[in-house]
This record gives C-alpha cells, sequence and structure tokens, in this order.
C-alpha cells in the first residue's frame, strides 16, 4: 500500500531539532551504546502510521499554539475536521446517559431528588454489578456478565430473534481495542505462510496500523468509486488471488457502513462476502461501529450476523466471524469513554480460550466504558420518565447528521474538480479532488504526496484541518480527502465554502 | 533451575487446519495457562450459589485475590468522585451540594477537554496539561529533578504501557530472540506480555530469607543462564514489590542500575505501588530520582522506563485504566515511533486520565475538601498499616505457615510448608500443591486467594498470595477463616 508520504523537509527538521533539544536538556549529550536504537528496535513498529492524528495534525496543532500566542493568520481558529469526534466538534451527550454515569461515578447523588427515577434505578444496577458496589474496581477481563447479557439481547432484538450468546461478547476498550485483539490472535506464519488479511481501499488506517505492527501481510481490495464506493466480489476474488501468491490469506475485513467512504452495503452484496468468505475460508471482520448512522434514502443497515443467520445452517454453522460496536459514533459520539465489545461467531472454542489468555492481560476494559454500553444497548423505555428526552435529543442528532450529510455532497458536487459520492451513511465525506499537473509536479518537489500538500495548503490559508486520501488509500494517480461531517450545520456550510473557494485558487495558481 | 510454571511448551506444529480456525499466533499457545482460570470460575459460581441461598460454612466470599482495594470493601476518595461526576454531568457544576474547590477543579478539567466534554478523545499521549501536572508530580516527588513532559505517555493501564514499550523492545526477527530478566516472583500479567509478543523471560530470584532482597550475583547468574538461549535485552524490576512485599533500598536501586549499565540492559520499572510502604525504616525511592543522582556516566545513558498508575495507592481506581510511563535517555528517533504507536491506540479514556490528574495534584491545605480528603487518605493508611501488621501476626502464629514483615506494596506472600501428604494429594488431583491448597481454601473457608504458582517461585516452595487492603473487619475475618482452615488442612494432611 502506498501509505508513505514524506513530510516537508522544514517540517521535519523542526520537529526533530525540538524533540532532540528536549531529549538533550533530559540525556545529558552522551548517545552512546543504546539498547534500544532504530536497528534495535521492532522492525514492524517503524512501519507504524496513523494517519487521522498524523502529520497535518501535528501542524494543525503547532499553529493553533501559535494564535493562541497571537501570531496573525487568515484565520482566528484550525477547524480540526480531520477526526471522528463528534464532542469535539460540539455535539451535545445524550442527557440520560451522563447523568446514570454521573450517579455511578458519586452514588450519594442517589439521594439527590433532581434525578429522575429510571436514572437512579440504572445507576443502582449497575453499581450492584460492580465488585464493591464501585466502578473502580476491577470486572471480569470479558467484561461485566450482567452488561453482557444485555448486549446479547440488544443484539438479538436488533436482528430480528436471532440468539445472541453472552459468552461470544467480549467487552473492550473502545472497539479499536477488539480488532486488534482478533488479528492478535489470528496474525501467524512465517515468509509464505504468513497471515494475509484482506481490507478495502480505501480503508481506516486503524487497519493498516495493526497489519504493520503485528507484521501481518496487508491484502488490499478496491472500493469502486464509480458506483457509490459499492464492494465487487470480482474484485475480492482478484485481490485474494494475487495474494495466495506471496501469502496464507485468512481474514476478510470490511468496514460497513465505511470509513473513510461512508457507504452503506445492500444486503445482497453483504450475502455474497459471507459466501465468498465460506468459499474461500476466511475469517470474517465484521467492523459495524457506524449502524446506527445511516442518511441515505434506500439504505438500511444490515447486519452481518443477522444476514450470515439468515442465509441457513450451511452457513451460520460454520463462517467464523466477529462483529465490532462501540460507544463512540452513532448518536452517542462518546469517544471519550473507550467503550465498545465484540461478538464472536463460530470461534474454536480452544481458540476462545486462548483469546480469554489475550484479553487478560491488560485486565478489564475501562468500567465507566462498559456502564455507559450498558445504557446504549438498554436505552429508555417508552413508559420511562427520561424516554422523551431522550429520543428527542437521539433524532436531533441523527438527523442533523443526516442534514449535513446532504448539504455536504450538495456543495461539493458544485465544486468544479471535486466529486462527492453521496454520503450515505458513518461520519465522513471522502470526494475526489482533480489536481492540476503543475500542482502535482510541485508537490514532488517538496518531497510531499499531492494529495498531502492539497491538504497543508489548505490548513495554512484557511485553518482548516482534513486528512489527506494517501492516509487511507486510493487508487494510483486518483486524489481524496477525508471530512469529517460533524461541524455544527452552520459552522459547516462555512467550512464547505472555504474549501471550495481554495479548490479553485489553488486550480488557478496551478493552472 | 527451572523455575515453577515457567517452563515455556514450545507448540511448535500448527494445529492442522480444519473444519475451524486453529492456525493462531503461536506465542498464544506459550503465554501460561492459568491454572487459576479454574478457581476464579468456581469462586464466581458459589458467589452466584450464595446469592441464590445456597447454604455455606460462609456467608460470602472475601475475594482478595487482586489487587483491587474497592472490590475488597474499601472506599474511593470522596474528592475523585465529586470531581468526575461533575465533569461527567456538567449541570452538577451549579449544584450548591458540592463544595467550591470540587465544583471549580471540574470545571478546569471539562477546559481541557476538546469540546469541553469528557466524551471526546485526547492527544494520544493524554492532556496536555494532565501530562504536565504528572511531569510536576514525578519532579516534587523527587526532589527537584526535573520531569519532561514530552517523555511521558498516559495509557489505559500500567499493563497497556508495559506491553508497548515491550512491543518497541521486542524484534521477533532477532537470531537469538529477544530475553527480559523478570523477577521470581512477578506479576503474572507483564510476563503474559512478555511471552504474548514472542520474548523470552530470564528469572532472577528473589531471596526469600532476606525478605525478597534483590542480589546483583542473582542478576548476573541470570544473565549468564540467558547465553546461548536468548538475547537479554531488558531488566524488569517491581518496587515496591508484587507479590513480595519488600521496598528496595537506594543502594539496591543504584546496584540495579549499576548492573544494567555494565550489561547493557533497557529498565523496566513497575513502580504501581509508590504509595504502600509500611516498613519502618523503608523509604520509596524512585529509580528515575536514583538515577538522575548517580550522575554520569549513568545519568546520562541508562535507558529506563518507570510505570505508575490510578489503580493502586490511595485511589484504587483499578476499573477507571489509567497509568503513565516516564521514559528517561531513549532514543529521539526511537521516541518519534513510540508516538506514533500509541497514536493508533486513540486515548486512554477520559475520566481515567482526570484521575489522574487528581492523584498528581491532590486537594491542599486551605482547599474546602483537604480536611475530608486528608481524613480519608489517612484512614486508608492505617488500615493498611494495621492489615500489614495483623497479617503478619497471624500468618507468623501458624505452624507451616510463614512470612517476612510487609515492608510495602498491596500483597501478602506468605510461604506455606506443606507436607508431602498434601503435595501428593495435589498430584492426584492434578493440581499444583498451593493451587490445592487455594481451591480447599476457597470451597471450605469462602476465601479467593492467588496460588504462588502463578507467580513463580523456587522449585519446592510453595506460597499463596492476597490482597492485604481491605477493612479492618473484613481483614479480620479472613484471618480467622484462614486461620481455622490452615489448621484443619495440616491436621488433615499430616
Amino acid at each position: 500500500m502506498k501509505s508513505m508520504y514524506k513530510i516537508t523537509l522544514q517540517l521535519q527538521r523542526c520537529a526533530r531539532d525540538i524533540t532532540n533539544m528536549s531529549q538533550q536538556a533530559v540525556n545529558g549529550i552522551s548517545h552512546r551504546g543504546r539498547v534500544l536504537t532504530l536497528d534495535s528496535m521492532n522492525p514492524n513498529v517503524k512501519r507504524v502510521e496513523y494517519a487521522v492524528r498524523g502529520p497535518i495534525v501535528q501542524r494543525a496543532v503547532q499553529i493553533e499554539k501559535e494564535l493562541k500566542e497571537g501570531v496573525k493568520k487568515p484565520f482566528t481558529e484550525v477547524i480540526k475536521a480531520n477526526i471522528g469526534d463528534a464532542h469535539a466538534m460540539g455535539q451535545k451527550p445524550i442527557t440520560f446517559f451522563r447523568q446514570v454515569l454521573a450517579l455511578c461515578s458519586y452514588p450519594a447523588l442517589l439521594e439527590d431528588s433532581k434525578f429522575p427515577e429510571d436514572v437512579k434505578k440504572r445507576a443502582q444496577r449497575i453499581l450492584e454489578a460492580c465488585g464493591g458496589h464501585s466502578i473502580g474496581a476491577y470486572s471480569t477481563s470479558q467484561g461485566i456478565e450482567c452488561i453482557r447479557q444485555d448486549v446479547a439481547r440488544y443484539i438479538e432484538k436488533r436482528d430480528g430473534g436471532i440468539p445472541s450468546n453472552p459468552d461470544n461478547i467480549y467487552l473492550s476498550t473502545g472497539a479499536s481495542d477488539a480488532i486488534v485483539t482478533i488479528l492478535k490472535l489470528l496474525v501467524c506464519g512465517e515468509g509464505r505462510d504468513r497471515t494475509g488479511v484482506m481490507i478495502s481501499i480505501p480503508q481506516y488506517p486503524l487497519y493498516s496500523a495493526a497489519l504493520a505492527d503485528l507484521g501481518a501481510v496487508q491484502i488490499n481490495y478496491y472500493l469502486d468509486e464509480d458506483n457509490c464506493w459499492s464492494l465487487n466480489i470480482a474484485e475480492l476474488r482478484r485481490a485474494l488471488n494475487a495474494a495466495r501468491e506471496h501469502c496464507n490469506p485468512r481474514v476478510l475485513c470490511i468496514i460497513n457502513p465505511g470509513n473513510p467512504t461512508g457507504q452503506v452495503q445492500s444486503r445482497q452484496c453483504i450475502e455474497d462476502v459471507i459466501r465468498f468468505a465460506k468459499e474461500e475460508h476466511l475469517f470474517l471482520m465484521a467492523d459495524e461501529v457506524y449502524q446506527d448512522n445511516v442518511y441515505a434514502e434506500g439504505c438500511q443497515f444490515h447486519s452481518f450476523k443477522k444476514v450470515l443467520f439468515e442465509m441457513g445452517p450451511e452457513y451460520s454453522n460454520t463462517v467464523e466471524m466477529a462483529s465490532f460496536h462501540s460507544t463512540s459514533k452513532c448518536y452517542m459520539g462518546e469517544c471519550g469513554f473507550r467503550g465498545g465489545y465484540m461478538e464472536v461467531i463460530n470461534l474454536d472454542p480452544e481458540v476462545k480460550a486462548q483469546l480469554i489468555k489475550l484479553v487478560s492481560v491488560r485486565l478489564c476494559p475501562p468500567v465507566p466504558g462498559q456502564a455507559l454500553l450498558d445504557l446504549v444497548v438498554n436505552p429508555p423505555q417508552p413508559d420511562e420518565p427520561s424516554y422523551a428526552t431522550f429520543m428527542t435529543e437521539r433524532t436531533a442528532v441523527l438527523s442533523t447528521l443526516a442534514e449535513k450529510a446532504r448539504l455536504t455532497e450538495q456543495i461539493f458536487n458544485t465544486v468544479p474538480g471535486i466529486t462527492c459520492n453521496p454520503v450515505q451513511g458513518a461520519m465522513y465525506t471522502f470526494p475526489c479532488i482533480t489536481l492540476p499537473q503543475k500542482a502535482i509536479d510541485k508537490a514532488k518537489e517538496l518531497g510531499l504526496v499531492p494529495d498531502m500538500f492539497y491538504c497543508m495548503r489548505l490548513l495554512e490559508e484557511d485553518g482548516i484541518c482534513l486528512v489527506p486520501g494517501s492516509g487511507f488509500g486510493q487508487r494510483e494517480g486518483t486524489y481524496h480527502f477525508r471530512m469529517t461531517i460533524l461541524p455544527p450545520t452552520d459552522k459547516l456550510k462555512v467550512v464547505l465554502q472555504k474549501i471550495r473557494e481554495f479548490h479553485l485558487r489553488f486550480t488557478q495558481e496551478f493552472s | 533451575m527451572a523455575a515453577r510454571g515457567l517452563d515455556l511448551i514450545l507448540h511448535g506444529a500448527q494445529v492442522k487446519l480444519c473444519d475451524k480456525l486453529k492456525d493462531i499466533n503461536s506465542n498464544m499457545w506459550n503465554m501460561k495457562q492459568l491454572e487459576y482460570g479454574a478457581l476464579a470460575r468456581r469462586a464466581n459460581r458459589i458467589k452466584d450459589e450464595l446469592r441464590q441461598g445456597v447454604r455455606k460454612p460462609y456467608k460470602e466470599v472475601i475475594d482478595v485475590f487482586q489487587g483491587d482495594l474497592h472490590g475488597a470493601g474499601m472506599k474511593p476518595l470522596t474528592f475523585v468522585r465529586q470531581v468526575l461526576a461533575a465533569c461527567v454531568y456538567p449541570p452538577l457544576i451549579n449544584s450548591n451540594n458540592l463544595p467550591l474547590d470540587v465544583r471549580q477543579r471540574a470545571q478546569e478539567e471539562l477546559g481541557r477537554c476538546v469540546g469541553g466534554s469528557v466524551g471526546s478523545y485526547s492527544a494520544a499521549a493524554g492532556i496536555p496539561e494532565i501530562v504536565h501536572s504528572i511531569s510536576e508530580f514525578i519532579k516534587r516527588r523527587d526532589g527537584g529533578i526535573p520531569s519532561h513532559p514530552e517523555n511521558i505517555y498516559i495509557s489505559p493501564g500500567s499493563q497497556w504501557s508495559i506491553s508497548n514499550i515491550l512491543n518497541v523492545l521486542v524484534n521477533r526477527e532477532a537470531s537469538p530472540r529477544t530475553g527480559v530478566l523478570i523477577p521470581v516472583p512477578f506479576y503474572n500479567k507483564t510476563v503474559l506480555s512478555i511471552t504474548q509478543l514472542g520474548a523470552v523471560t530470564v528469572p532472577y530470584y528473589l531471596s526469600e530469607e532476606q525478605g525478597w532482597a534483590l542480589q546483583v550475583d542473582e542478576l548476573q547468574r541470570a544473565l549468564e543462564s540467558a547465553k546461548g538461549v536468548c538475547n537479554p535485552v531488558a531488566l524488569y524490576v517491581i518496587n515496591p514489590g508484587n507479590p513480595a512485599g519488600y521496598v528496595q533500598s537506594q543502594k539496591s536501586v543504584q546496584e540495579v542500575i549499576r548492573f544494567a549499565w555494565e550489561k547493557r540492559l533497557f529498565l523496566l520499572v513497575d513502580e504501581l505501588y509508590q504509595d504502600c510502604v509500611y516498613g519502618e525504616n523503608c523509604e520509596f525511592v524512585s529509580y528515575k530520582r536514583t538515577l538522575s543522582e548517580m550522575g554520569p556516566p549513568f545519568s546520562g545513558t541508562v535507558e529506563l522506563a518507570s510505570f505508575h498508575s490510578v489503580s493502586k495507592g490511595f485511589l484504587g481506581e483499578c476499573g477507571l485504566r489509567a497509568g503513565y510511563v516516564e521514559l528517561v535517555n531513549l532514543d529521539p528517533a526511537v521516541m518519534k515511533h513510540i508516538h506514533t504507536l500509541s497514536s493508533k491506540d486513540s486515548c486512554t479514556p477520559i475520566l481515567g486520565q482526570i484521575a489522574l490528574d487528581l492523584m498528581t495534584d491532590p486537594p491542599k491545605p486551605g482547599d474546602p475538601s483537604y480536611p475530608l480528603y486528608k481524613q480519608e487518605i489517612e484512614h486508608i493508611r492505617a488500615v493498611l498499616v494495621h492489615n500489614v501488621k495483623r497479617v503478619h501476626e497471624v500468618i507468623n502464629s501458624l505452624p507451616g505457615f510463614s512470612c517476612p514483615p510487609l515492608e510495602g506494596g498491596l500483597f501478602a506472600f506468605p510461604r506455606l510448608n506443606l507436607t508431602p501428604k498434601a503435595i501428593q494429594k495435589a498430584k492426584e488431583l492434578g493440581l499444583q500443591p498451593d493451587t490445592f491448597y487455594c481451591t480447599r481454601l476457597l470451597e471450605e473457608g469462602g476465601v479467593f486467594t492467588g496460588p504462588g504458582w502463578e507467580y513463580g517461585q523456587k522449585e519446592g516452595t510453595y506460597h499463596i498470595r492476597f490482597c492485604i487492603a481491605a477493612p479492618q473487619d473484613v481483614m479480620e475475618e479472613l484471618l480467622r477463616r484462614l486461620s481455622s482452615f490452615h489448621m484443619t488442612f495440616m491436621k488433615d494432611f499430616s
């Protein structure tokens, strides 16, 4: 994967100088005889990159510092549309969740009459399930049992009654933690037998980072930009067959709804993927953290688990799968709580025993995150006091996101040189940008990948921080950026306008 | 001499690919089988049975298996929980029911969160102001020796940090394999991490006769034993100890640092129990401070990673999952990669980060919350000091049971002198002798402890580990049950 983009020499030198200075201040002058050097360290770690928090973000943070220090710029604030962080962009938390969590944090508040009865009941139930009735006690490594039961019930309800076993649920520190755990388990073999993991291009760079870290082989399958980023079985097959030459493909990752592309897979597509996984004996990893973020007409979220079981025992008894969900996205946006889970299907019992060993190393997932997850899978019911407010807040968040998704697609498509697929779901837009040849040449001169050059310019000129498409992967010769649709509507309109103006300026400059 | 339970069972051949995926990371099989898993499951089942009203010789299980203060009944600090609640639900900041300094502090913490919400991500290394707070805390603790924020990384618990640093250290492509020196007895989670990453553990034995002292001769022997087996790159130290309750003297810390310098070893130092020191004439001195005070050539060259967390000490907030590592003398180029590595992990839970801030920057005299805070801290300390004394008294009064004075940490690790009959019975049941003892203690006495085998011990010796941070009445009940069970057990197998 062409994930290598170079940082400008200036930036690199700057960063290195800062690091060196401070290191030297602590270290003294001698650097001889270090145990841990670039040569001796784990070579896999050197290959890890994570664009979402990468160099462009570091520059954005630097600019923010400069603004704070009073340096004059063409803008007064940096808009960080790089990371899928809803609260950072002003989205409000769900009142019910925060009330229950406050009571869990400080149980003396159970006496406070200002909290509704259902909030108190939930807090009490959660506290009773905690050691010493405190969210500060360890839970079991797999997660608090009654919460796993609630998660299982939620999955059953969501999937039209298809049973879910709490023993197959593993709570985690955000979905990322669970994803990495499964990969740690599955990646093995040496040389030509090294595990190959199929991932979409474009992808969420946690996958490429984790695969690099684990020394797994990344197998890219291209989503079809001309068809709304749809997944093509023929393309999966092509990628798989090519990969068989040099590795042992065993895992197929799919993000639905997609990140960065936002596409919501059709039911047929999901069936085709499952069939493909069975034929080719692949372990399916279904990243479904955006399952509530579906906006486009005619689009619907279908869980892989549901489709799998509806395909009958021939599939549901054999296909091995892990589905992931989290409290960071959807309408909750509670990234900072690090709540999440995975449901594993058809895992070999011996392998499950090893999985328990693996999750026990980090003791347990954060208990507040577990508590939050419990509330998410078990929200207020129509007959409960908090229901009305809860539904109002939830609907407001999701409808605002849907509106912003439409607005974004609409405005970007009015800009010559920007083409934007419909944002069917998730929280991002990944438009294709046409760059003049002169701009591409200039980027090369500076040692930058063209879309990084573009994004850096946008950052410096307009204070808008996006992530270049190269951080996610894209077809050779195409350029993109990923922008979140999270800024408040008014601000988003301004951002879209500014990007439009920037793009025209940029195109003009390099014509 | 191989330590019990440390023999690596190399699962050489991959299990044949049949219907279900059995081929997994071979290191998984190498990770020590969690024998206590059966014990833990039994403990949970007994707890369930008691909840359902099944009659047993006890009304509840005293669970002192983990270093879990709240789980054992110790109370969280009021100030910490009030601030967290107000951060989670900001309308509480306007509530007159909370002290002024709590409300101000919550406001301050929220001001540092992006978008003013604890639901946002933070910078990967941690909220910058909190990282700064930690560096100030370290500086104060270490008599003014500077600590630089860019060398500090907050993580979801110390084990997360430790495994990240190990991940950077362990070169899986290297031959011979990377080795890490580990103390025996050890903290089993770290050792699981080491094995999971494909490194080799090189045990060095702490001297039980000398109150679990760390002897440089033994470090030397261990290092020599590694020749031809692996390439040792790191030395893992736990101070104060876990499970053994020692606190290293400054001299001992200096010796270890000198050894690491001479033999070119990266120092990994777990200092989670730095607030848990009880022994007379015992004092916690950090490796960072000692290293710095030793001056050149040591201070500028020995690579050190020190770990701390909110899980132990007075906070006991294990469930919040927050800790940090301070890295000293690392190669700047390597630091850059550590930064990238931590960025893919998103960030540490914000509530945990706030708890870290409250731990490193607690209420001060004059603050409205200070009197209660001080009272709670002193109470916890008094309970621990009392428990430590009682445990020592009671254990040493029982035949076939002994333990040195507990200088620090949160565990007792007494030695069991099991009779040949007991050992034989254990063998018949396919259990390690101390697991057998712990199983019986759980079933008959309703006390859940950990077998020494889990933590490593000299061949032919047996121990149990249990947490001593429990309310005094719980500890008394524990000791009563333990004494009664032990006498019966010794008699049954005499």
